[in-house]
């Protein structure tokens, strides 16, 4: 009997485990080597840089079959800080985010396309202010191995341009700042 | 007639003023546009404003203090004798508040309140997390308080000089 029983469990493992296993990352936000930021002109004379504080996602990486690479970030609104707390209320204000209506915003990825050895087109959908887009990340890796500490980290750069008024964020604040530019550093720690 | 010393009655008229200019001004900057000349200035007005409200009203405590209110007019019920008596403290408490809430907005990371360029009130305690929102929606109820109750305050001075035709109203003038 417990002859069965182990091997049944050995059989299950084996069917149940896919033949080009991806593999699965959560992005390590506990120890904050992750960061989502972004930059927005001011009057067309300096860029304003900001970031979102609070999020959390997983990542999984396929370098064989590339339909199995996954990206799923969610972003917690009201932490957007801006260092100046006067704007970050506004940020999380109606005029803007409205953080009390649309506490997430969530990227959720559709299909990954490699564009070269270390670069891919991430595209997905990007929930924002209520509203859910279309948008593609341009990605490159920028590394990955053993941490010094027993695990297997890999970390990714990404940018991509979102247009506030695609995302029904509709306040003024002239023709050089429609659009605010994302700088995405993620690094995850493999499952 | 027995009328409020001519201080009292200046700090009175002041303040009013003062009060009901800054709830205007709060009310209409939030509304600006980013390309209004006015969206930088305005709350630096209304801030340095709100700073003399502060002064004023501490004096006017002290002055109360030291200098008590004419007695009621001795034909008011006690009811409405308690009644503007509860007024006079709800609007001493509300507007402490606005005056705290509005400086833990200003201050909220750290930078100091300006007041006209004159002088800088510097933040004096450390900031908590979610200061400048929870300040601020202490600042906007209690502001929306303070205009309610002086709304039912001035409709209590009109109804005893047109109604009841008694100094009350002009004993403050």
């Amino acid at each position: 009997m417990k002859k069965f029983i182990a091997a049944s469990a050995i059989s299950l493992g084996l069917f149940s485990a896919p033949l080009f296993a991806a593999e699965n990352y959560t992005i390590d936000t506990k120890g904050m080597h992750a960061f989502v930021e972004f930059k927005i002109s001011h009057l067309g004379t300096s860029w304003l840089k900001g970031r979102f504080n609070d999020f959390n996602g997983t990542f999984s990486y396929d370098d064989k079959t590339p339909a199995n690479n996954k990206v799923s970030v969610t972003i917690k609104t009201a932490s957007v800080d801006t260092n100046h707390a006067e704007r970050n209320k506004h940020l999380r204000s109606k005029d803007f985010l409205d953080t009390d209506k649309f506490p997430e915003a969530k990227f959720e990825s559709t299909k990954v396309e490699k564009t070269g050895a270390k670069t891919a087109n991430i595209y997905g959908k990007l929930s924002l202010h209520g509203v859910t887009k279309d948008i593609v990340i341009a990605a490159t890796e920028v590394g990955a191995g053993n941490d010094p500490w027993g695990g297997f980290r890999r970390g990714f750069e990404g940018t991509t341009t979102l247009k506030l008024k695609d995302f029904g964020i509709n306040y003024n604040l002239g023709p050089a700042s429609e659009t605010v530019e994302m700088h995405l550093n993620i690094e995850g720690i493999r499952q | 007639m027995q009328k409020y010393t001519r201080t009292a009655r200046s700090l009175h008229w002041l303040m009013a003023a003062g009060i009901i200019g800054l709830f205007a001004l709060g009310v209409w900057m939030r509304e600006l546009d980013y390309y209004s000349p006015y969206y930088e200035p305005a709350p630096y007005w209304h801030k340095s404003i709100g700073i003399v409200m502060v002064l004023l009203f501490a004096l006017r405590i002290v002055w109360r203090y030291l200098n008590p209110p004419p007695a009621p007019l001795a034909h008011h019920q006690a009811w409405e004798k308690k009644l503007a008596h509860a007024m006079h403290l709800f609007f001493y408490v509300a507007l402490a508040l606005v005056f705290i809430s509005g400086y833990l907005i200003a201050t909220a990371d750290n930078r100091p309140v300006p007041v006209f360029g004159l002088l800088e009130l510097p933040p004096l305690f450390t900031p908590f997390d979610g200061q400048e929102d929870i300040a601020g929606e202490v600042h906007e109820y209690a502001a929306w308080s303070v205009i309610v109750a002086a709304l039912l305050h001035a409709a209590g001075a009109i109804k005893h000089h047109v109604i009841d035709k008694d100094s009350t109203l002009r004993r403050m003038l």
